[in-house]
This record gives C-alpha cells, sequence and structure tokens, in this order.
C-alpha cells in the first residue's frame, strides 16, 4: 500500500516541519521562552539566601523539560489540526508508522534545541555542574527526550480531534512519563556527584535505552489502529 | 447584609492565615515506632476501625452509584420505548 | 442479569459480612499487634486493584486489534475496578504505615508505583469521560502504555528510593494467618466479578440505548 518509502516519507515530513518552523519559528521561540520562565519560577520557589537547595538543578532541568515538552506537543498539533494537515498525512499512501516517526524526530529536534539553551543556564543559576560530563549528559538527554517524545507524540497525535485536548495530554501523559522523569533526574544526578559512579549513571542510562525501545516500537504498533477512523 | 459578609470574609482569612504563619513541628527523618515517645504513638484501634469502615463504605457508595446509573438507563430506555409506540400510532 | 448473579451476590454478602468475624479470631502479628489486622483487606484489595489493572489492559489490546465493542466495554469496567479497589488499597495502607512505620506516607518502591499505576487509570477514566467521540481507541492506547510500563515504573522507583523501609509482607503464613486471608482475597474476588457484571450489563444497555436513539432519529 505504501508507494513511497518509510524513510524516504520520514525525511519529507520532517522537511516540511523545519520549513514551516523556520519560516515562523513561533514553536521554536515560544517553548525556549516558557522554558526560561518556567526556570524563574522554580528560582523564586526554592532558593533561598541567594543558594539553590543542593542537587535541585537536575530535578529542575527536567521539570522544565517536561513542562516545556507538553507544551511543544500541543503546540505543534494544534497547527496540523487547524490546517487539517494530518488528515491529509493519514490519507497519503504514505506508511502511517513513517508519520509517526516523522513527527517523533521533529518534536525531538526541537526539545534538543531547547536544552542546549537550558543546560547552561540551569548551571548559572542553580549552581549545578551539569557540564562536567558532556558526553554522558548528552547520552541521557537524548534518550530521555526521545522516551517523552515517543509517547507524547503518539498521545498529542491521537488527541489532536479529542474534546479538552489542552488538559488531557499532561493529564495522560505525565504518569506514564514517570519512568523516564525518574531515570532522566537520577541519571543527571549521578553525573553531578563529585565522586562519579559509571555503574549508576549506566544503569540508568540502560533503562532509558529500554524505555525508548519498548514504548517507540509499542506506539509504531499502535498508531496506525488509534488513528484510522 | 454586605457588612456580615465582609466580617465572615475578613474572618476567614486571619484564619487561614493564623495557620499559614504557624510552625509546623520539625520531624527530619521518620522514627521507628518504638522509638517515638508514647506522646506521638497512634493507637491501633481507630485506625484499623477506619480502614475497614472506609472500605465498606467505598464498596456502599460504588453500589450505589453503578444502581443510580442502571435507573437512569432504564428511565431512558422506557421513556423511549413510550415515544416509540406513541409513533407506531400515529 | 445472569442466573448466577444473586446466588454469587449472597454468597460474597456473606462472605464479606463474615470477614471481620474471621479476621477478629486471627492471631496477634508478634510485632504490629492489632493494628497489622489491616493487612487482611489491604491486600486483597491490593490483589484485586492489580487484577483490574491487567485485565484492563488485555482488553484494551483486544479491542484495538480486533475493534469489537465488548472489549471496550469491559476494559472501561475494570478501569473503575482498578481505580476503586486502587483508592482502597493507597487508604488502608497509609493508616496501617502511621501505626507500624510512624507516619503516613513513605515513598518507598511499591507505594509510589502502585499511586503512578492508580493515576494512570485515574487519567483513562478522565479520558473516556471527558475526551468526546472516539476517546474509546484513545483510552485503549493509554491503558496499553498504562501495563506495558508497570515494570519500567517498578525498577525505575525501587532504584530512585535508595532507603526501604523495612517491608512486612509474609509470603510463608502459618495456617491460623493463611486462612483469614484466603477467605478475604476470595470474597473481594467474588465481589469484583460481581461488579465486572453489574458494570458492563451497564455499558451494554447504554450502548442499546444509544442504538434506539439513532433508530428513533431515522
Amino acid at each position: 500500500m505504501s508507494t513511497q518509502g518509510f524513510g524516504a516519507t520520514v525525511l519529507r515530513i520532517v522537511r516540511k516541519d523545519l520549513t514551516v518552523e523556520v519560516r515562523s519559528r513561533e514553536v521554536a521561540y515560544t517553548t525556549l521562552f516558557f522554558a526560561v520562565s518556567c526556570l524563574l519560577v522554580f528560582a523564586f520557589a526554592l532558593v533561598r539566601e541567594g543558594r539553590a537547595p543542593e542537587g535541585a538543578g537536575e530535578g529542575i532541568l527536567w521539570a522544565t523539560l517536561t513542562f516545556a515538552g507538553t507544551l511543544a506537543l500541543g503546540r505543534t498539533f494544534e497547527r496540523e489540526r487547524q490546517s487539517e494537515t494530518l488528515r491529509a498525512l493519514l490519507l497519503a499512501p504514505v506508511p502511517r508508522a513513517a508519520v509517526y516517526v516523522g513527527k517523533l524526530v521533529g518534536i525531538v529536534g526541537l526539545l534538543l534545541a531547547v536544552e542546549v539553551v537550558l543546560v547552561p543556564l540551569v548551571t548559572l543559576f542553580f549552581g549545578a555542574p551539569l557540564l562536567k560530563r558532556p558526553l554522558w549528559l548528552a547520552g541521557i538527554l537524548v534518550t530521555g527526550t526521545i522516551g517523552f517524545a515517543a509517547v507524547g507524540t503518539l498521545f498529542a497525535a491521537m488527541l489532536v480531534r479529542a474534546r479538552s485536548r489542552d488538559v488531557l495530554l499532561p493529564v495522560l501523559l505525565y504518569p506514564v512519563v514517570v519512568p523516564v522523569l525518574i531515570a532522566g533526574v537520577r541519571g543527571t544526578s549521578a553525573l553531578v556527584d563529585p565522586v562519579f559512579d559509571v555503574a549508576i549513571a549506566r544503569f540508568w542510562l540502560a533503562l532509558l535505552f529500554a524505555f525508548d525501545a519498548v514504548f517507540v516500537t509499542l506506539a509504531l504498533w499502535t498508531f496506525e489502529p488509534v488513528m484510522s477512523d | 447584609m454586605t457588612t456580615l459578609r465582609r466580617v465572615a470574609f475578613t474572618l476567614l482569612l486571619t484564619s487561614v492565615a493564623r495557620f499559614a504563619l504557624a510552625q509546623p513541628p520539625r520531624q527530619d527523618e521518620f522514627v521507628p515506632i518504638s522509638e517515638l515517645p508514647p506522646t506521638e504513638q497512634m493507637p491501633a484501634a481507630p485506625l484499623v476501625v477506619g480502614a475497614y469502615v472506609f472500605v465498606l463504605l467505598v464498596f456502599f457508595v460504588y453500589m450505589l452509584s453503578v444502581a443510580k446509573r442502571v435507573g437512569a438507563v432504564q428511565r431512558d430506555m422506557h421513556a423511549l420505548e413510550a415515544e416509540l409506540k406513541g409513533r407506531k400510532k400515529a | 442479569m445472569p442466573k448466577w448473579f444473586t446466588p454469587l451476590a449472597l454468597l460474597c454478602g456473606a462472605m464479606l459480612a463474615a470477614s471481620p468475624l474471621i479476621i477478629a479470631n486471627a492471631p496477634y502479628e508478634s510485632q504490629m499487634g492489632l493494628v497489622q489486622k489491616i493487612f487482611y483487606y489491604h491486600m486483597p484489595s491490593a490483589w484485586m486493584f492489580l487484577l483490574g489493572a491487567i485485565v484492563c489492559g488485555v482488553a484494551s489490546a483486544r479491542f484495538l486489534a480486533t475493534g469489537a465493542e465488548r472489549h471496550d466495554r469491559t476494559a472501561l469496567a475494570a478501569a473503575e475496578l482498578t481505580v476503586l479497589f486502587g483508592l482502597l488499597t493507597l487508604v488502608t495502607g497509609p493508616l496501617w504505615a502511621r501505626r507500624a512505620w510512624g507516619t503516613f506516607w513513605v515513598w518507598d518502591a511499591r507505594v509510589t508505583s502502585s499511586l503512578v499505576g492508580w493515576m494512570i487509570s485515574c487519567a483513562y477514566l478522565i479520558l473516556r469521560k471527558y475526551g468526546g467521540p472516539g476517546s474509546e481507541r484513545l483510552g485503549a492506547a493509554v491503558a496499553l502504555f498504562g501495563m506495558a510500563n508497570v515494570p519500567f515504573i517498578y525498577l525505575s522507583v525501587n532504584y530512585w528510593r535508595t532507603i526501604h523501609p523495612p517491608t512486612s509482607v509474609v509470603p510463608t503464613l502459618k495456617f491460623s494467618m493463611g486462612f483469614p486471608l484466603m477467605f478475604c482475597v476470595t470474597a473481594f474476588l467474588l465481589f469484583f466479578i460481581l461488579l465486572m457484571a453489574m458494570r458492563t450489563r451497564l455499558e451494554e444497555s447504554r450502548a442499546r440505548l444509544d442504538a434506539l436513539y439513532l433508530a428513533l432519529d431515522e
């Protein structure tokens, strides 16, 4: 049934989203600014006598990513809904799973861009030496972002035509991505520790990999039956 | 009447503020039950009775809720059947 | 209602009514005394909570695979029971913990995992209630993801919480304690089956009602 290859479809979708985004930059700027505002809220909530509590930086980073990610997901699919492009994509003679992967790549790219800005800011504001081990941090951030986005993209796509979709997305998403949150915070924490325990960092990274594998696979299976009417 | 409402509102605000400003007792970590002073230990009976009563209450409330919903559906069914009969006659 | 419903309801009611007597006759546990007796309602609630989650997950998977409405009805009924028994577990547990561990809430692996699992089933019900048309399939996907998540939640929470208060589940119980437990588990299981029957019946009636409304409009 698919006249276009899987990879070609994914690339096309990513390129389409990138083109639209580069022209208006709406989702990128608004998500970024929201993330920084979130940091500000956390700063006023947690900083005492000019210093943040010990180990707060990792938690704040991942909490902000969760909130900003939810917003980005909502905005991205709102755009699709307004132009009815999601319907068009699903009707096109392309493998449905490729539509999912295309959107997933786009969201992951956006969130990684937000992280590039957030990590130095968290290091600055909350005194957390996040950049001590950049490669490990990159590994944990990438796998964590993929895990969050894998579930988030599926749920956001599912909710495009539902009522109360704005509040339903976090209500459905947050309990399901709890393992990602825990592994992300704990993994980042292990990197920040003055005594670096490789085994612990490796454990959390492995958990994130496993989560990504299982949930991307599940999402690919369920995307088709859920999105068909 | 508005004066009474204003007084009530002010009283409510001050009572809330009193609780907000009060210092809660400090508890750093949890202490095993045997080492707590006798004043902090809770007697077991109210907890046990509370647990059982809660369970039975929840069961009762749920069954009531299901019965109510079943009743509503049945009422709608009867109304619908009556309407269908009325339409057949017409 | 099927023929077995009324006799089963009577049996279940009798067992639930008899359970406090049987529990009262069970011996006291050496360390915790009276408060341990909450265990006889807490454990069966926890098991029914897990059973409900599994039934909901399996029914959701079958619904997504086949599209048959009755699987969706089973999933919805099971989700409601998951929330019900989860609530019982999450309330009776802290009541027991207050006496046994000195505090109402601890962020230990099992408690936290149960809370997250319970919230997923609550989210399912919220979606089904407020999501509008088409939320059956969406809910099925959420239930499926929730079920697949259980090992991850447990594993991550287990290692997140480095200090574990001593858990007091006794896998090998003497008969004097094992019997009341099995009695209560049976009573709760019968109640679970009864409630599932009632609840799916309600959904079937609703579906018939909707079909009638549609037929009326034609």
